[in-house]
């Protein structure tokens, strides 16, 4: 009997754990992070932690006492850095052997990078309080990607003074996520608040002195933030017979081997509720599939496929954005309550005949509860959303 | 056992209402409303279901 392991510290790592320890398990638990913080909340970095407005103290994802509790064998400060599969062991950067009869992988992603030096990226609580302390009146900060990461950083280096220059290479920010005519709503709050928003820049690498871009014109700057995107951190598990595409490949069991299971920003799975293949980064997912695989684990008999309905959050200014579904590679989108232009309204989104997300930004936050009804069940879209008549589903 | 709401650091996902119900609920803006603090025993598993779902991490329990 080894036990289980679990790499990575951070919200779907926790939630595996603290699921393992409510079901039952009581035998040998690891938690391996490489970060040397106890588990902590990422979403609030680019919004209370980067404004100032909340101490790094607010951001445990657990007292001190609730993870003692877990009974753990806690490694903080040292990333896994091998696996092998036919052993069942997990090395550690600091050459330590792990043995496990189950693992649960979650190490997450890590920033997309630029070439060049000096930028921020942010990710974790250390980048976080880094930039923070860069921010302010009288400073210029260029923000590479115009993602909801870069959104709300500049939305926060707005508010507090800063001069943003928010650098996008698409015609549109987000229309690939949310489509063009949110994105471009969203773009325009931006140019409102005194966002200097360029569209369709792309930017080669980071100077000394800001970036260039791809025209080769050179946009100066005091502070770079790079936000474009993440890479799984998977790099670890080369070698190790694990199937990688994009994320560790898993089943709807989330299950990568036979008792090797992914969760989180790491893990790519089969969505059964949406056919279709994904990996999400979101911050309610991590928990949500951190809490599945721990089950699927424990009780292989009565194993469950995974098939949330994603949800996600952004607060930019005063304005919050949230959706549940999946809303990428969507076919059409409707408004059907309230008004695009007035900022206030609730979006479905059409994948194939189905109703597959919801976007809401300025609605109470109840409102947008029944719609998501509608994608949960797979609604039909034409008996969900019908032309010039107020839709059949009502919250 | 005692439920525990930070309201302040709710971020309004709703995330504890789809999981306890009997529990949970949202005002107008969102923000979570603890509707029992002390909830049946057979609600527990709700509650901790909401706990470990909340994206902010403003619920817990407390032995009392």
């Amino acid at each position: 009997m080894h036990g289980i392991v679990v790499v990575g510290a951070s919200a779907a790592g926790l939630a595996a754990a603290e699921t393992l320890r409510r079901e039952g398990y009581a035998g040998p638990l690891t938690l391996v992070g490489d970060e040397p913080h106890a588990p902590y909340d990422r979403p609030p970095l680019s919004k209370q932690i980067l404004s100032g407005e909340w101490r790094p103290d607010r951001l445990p994802l657990r007292t001190p006492a609730d993870l003692a509790a877990l009974d753990l064998d806690l490694r903080l400060g040292g990333a896994a850095t091998g696996l092998q599969l036919g052993e069942r062991t997990v090395r550690l950067a600091d050459g330590t052997t792990l043995s496990y009869d189950g693992l649960i992988l979650a190490t997450g992603v890590r920033p997309r990078r630029l070439p060049g030096e000096g930028a921020h990226v942010l990710r974790t609580l250390d980048d976080a309080l880094t930039l923070r302390d860069r921010l302010g009146p009288g400073r210029r900060l260029v923000v590479v990607g115009a993602g909801f990461l870069g959104a709300e950083a500049a939305a926060v280096a707005r508010r507090l003074g800063t001069e943003v220059i928010l650098l996008e290479p698409a015609p549109v920010p987000l229309a690939h996520a949310v489509g063009a005519e949110v994105g471009r709503m969203l773009a325009r709050v931006h140019l409102d608040e005194g966002v200097d928003l360029r569209c369709g820049t792309g930017v080669t690498e980071v100077t000394e002195d800001g970036v260039l871009l791809a025209s080769g014109e050179v946009v100066e700057a005091d502070e770079v933030l790079v936000a474009i995107g993440s890479v799984p951190n998977t790099a670890w598990l080369d070698g190790s017979g694990l199937a990688v595409a994009d994320g560790v490949v898993c089943d709807v069991y989330g299950e990568a081997a036979r008792n090797v299971y992914a969760a989180g920003d790491v893990a790519r799975w089969h969505n059964p509720l949406f056919g279709t293949s994904m990996r999400i980064e979101h911050r309610t997912h991590a928990a949500e599939m951190g809490m599945a695989v721990a089950r699927n684990l424990l009780a292989p008999e009565a194993r469950k496929p995974f098939a949330p309905v994603p949800y996600f959050w952004s607060d930019q200014y005063g304005m919050k954005v949230q959706a549940y579904g999946f809303l990428r590679g969507h076919d059409e989108v409707a408004v059907v309550e309230g008004d695009l232009a007035e900022r206030r309204f609730v979006a479905l989104y059409r994948a194939g005949e189905r109703v597959s997300g919801v976007l809401a930004v300025g609605m109470p936050p109840k409102a947008i509860r029944g719609w998501r009804q509608a994608v949960a069940t797979g609604a039909g879209w034409h008996e969900t959303v019908s032309p010039g008549a107020l839709p059949v589903v009502r919250p | 056992m005692k439920v525990e709401l930070e309201a302040d650091k709710c971020v309004a996902s709703g995330q504890c209402v789809l999981a306890a119900m009997d529990v949970f609920d949202q005002d107008d803006d969102g923000i979570a409303i603890l509707l029992e603090d002390r909830p049946a025993p057979e609600l527990l598993d709700d509650v901790k279901e909401a706990i470990a779902v909340c994206p902010a991490a403003a619920i817990r329990l407390v032995e009392q």
